[in-house]
């Protein structure tokens, strides 16, 4: 185990509005939102998205199917994100490898943090599932943004924009459970 | 059985030019020779993934009609895309299943369940409406049409043989020339 692991440091951070991140989630241009249900993002995000509180709700039965469904969609010109804890997007890391980067394609990646301390920084996390998935993210080359608390939800809209500007995939990596 | 190359042409003759069709692995090689149209969408990053694509784009273009033509090992990749697909059921998708029981573009070794799964099953237990399939092209070509032109989402599983032996240059499938052509051709920046 890495010494870092054992090292984590508690910063205290104040909460995270879900209708924040939904309305940014908007004002990109959203169109879908393609989601296997999380934990982190369950009733801050997901639950509020069901009832209609912006773009078109689509359940997958697997994270793969929404990195495709994303690219399908961004053929066409119009945006999605794909909602997912991150034991999907480890599970989807082919896909992800083929559709996202070796075809340069802006797959947007909004990704719950199972089990991540509030407070600590991912790579930091005494949790194995949550502390190797940044390095993972930087061995594929793919950026990402650390969303833990209000001030960062500013990061979320320049970095969909970014994404589709450049045809890259980003992954905005969500620290702590957005309150409703 | 169905040779796959005629199952392939019967459905041509009820493709016009705004369609974006899927093809995948070696259905795919025999589908650009016979189809050769830049709204041909031939690049799909990994194995299975066509119908999720698909679906993408018949969101995403619900004016254009899109056609997937999959392959059996590659639909057992991704079952749950039947289930996604029946739930948010887009009218303009049309679902079709090269079924030949191997991974024939990975060296012709069997599928699991050869000659006893049912896909056009799986399809009605996943929710699907609009089930067909067939094994006899001539029952196939009276029907190709109908299939086309009712409302999706369809689900139809071909019975099929391999037209035989194919030259498979992959640049033809992945290579960036051919998503920009795509691109192109379907006008969206």
């Amino acid at each position: 185990m890495p010494a870092s692991a054992n090292a984590a440091v508690s910063r205290s951070v104040a909460g995270l509005s879900g209708e924040s991140i939904i309305k940014e989630i908007n004002a990109s241009g959203v169109e879908f939102v393609i989601s296997v249900p999380d934990i982190t993002t369950s009733e801050g995000l997901l639950r509020p998205l069901a009832k209609g509180a912006g773009p078109r709700l689509i359940r997958i039965c697997k994270e793969d199917e929404g990195v495709a469904i994303c690219a399908g969609l961004a053929f066409t010109g119009k945006r999605g994100v794909l909602l997912i804890q991150q034991t999907g997007l480890l599970d989807s890391i082919n896909a992800i490898r083929g559709v996202a980067v070796e075809y340069g394609l802006p797959i947007c990646m909004m990704v719950g943090l199972l089990e991540k301390e509030v407070g600590v920084m991912p790579r930091e996390s005494k949790r194995y599932g949550v502390r190797i998935v940044e390095p993972i993210l930087d061995a594929m080359g793919i950026g990402y943004h650390n969303i833990e608390e209000q001030s960062d939800v500013a990061k979320i809209r320049p970095a969909i924009d970014a994404a589709y500007k450049a045809s890259k995939p980003t992954v905005i990596l969500i620290g702590q459970r957005p309150t409703a | 059985m169905i040779d796959r190359k005629e199952a392939l042409k019967a459905i041509a003759r009820f493709v016009n030019d705004t369609d974006i069709v899927l093809p995948v692995y070696s259905t795919a090689f025999d589908w650009i020779d016979i189809r050769p149209n830049p709204l041909n969408y031939v690049s799909h990053g990994a194995m299975g993934l066509a119908s999720s694509h698909a679906l993408g784009l018949a969101l995403g273009r619900p004016d254009r009609r899109v056609i997937v033509l999959d392959g059996d090992g590659s639909l057992l990749m991704n079952l749950g895309t039947l289930v996604t697909t029946a739930e948010a059921a887009p009218k303009n998708l049309y679902h079709f299943v090269m079924e030949n029981g191997t991974y024939e573009a990975n060296g012709g070794h069997p599928i699991p369940g050869k000659g006893s799964v049912s896909f056009a099953g799986m399809a009605r237990s996943a929710g699907h409406k609009n089930v067909h399939e067939f094994s006899d092209l001539k029952v196939f070509e009276q029907q190709a049409g109908a299939i086309l032109g009712d409302p999706g989402p369809t689900f139809t599983c071909l019975k099929i043989v391999s037209s035989g032996e194919q030259q498979r240059d992959y640049s033809r499938l992945h290579g960036p020339h051919v998503r920009q052509a795509f691109r192109d051709a379907l006008g969206a920046k």
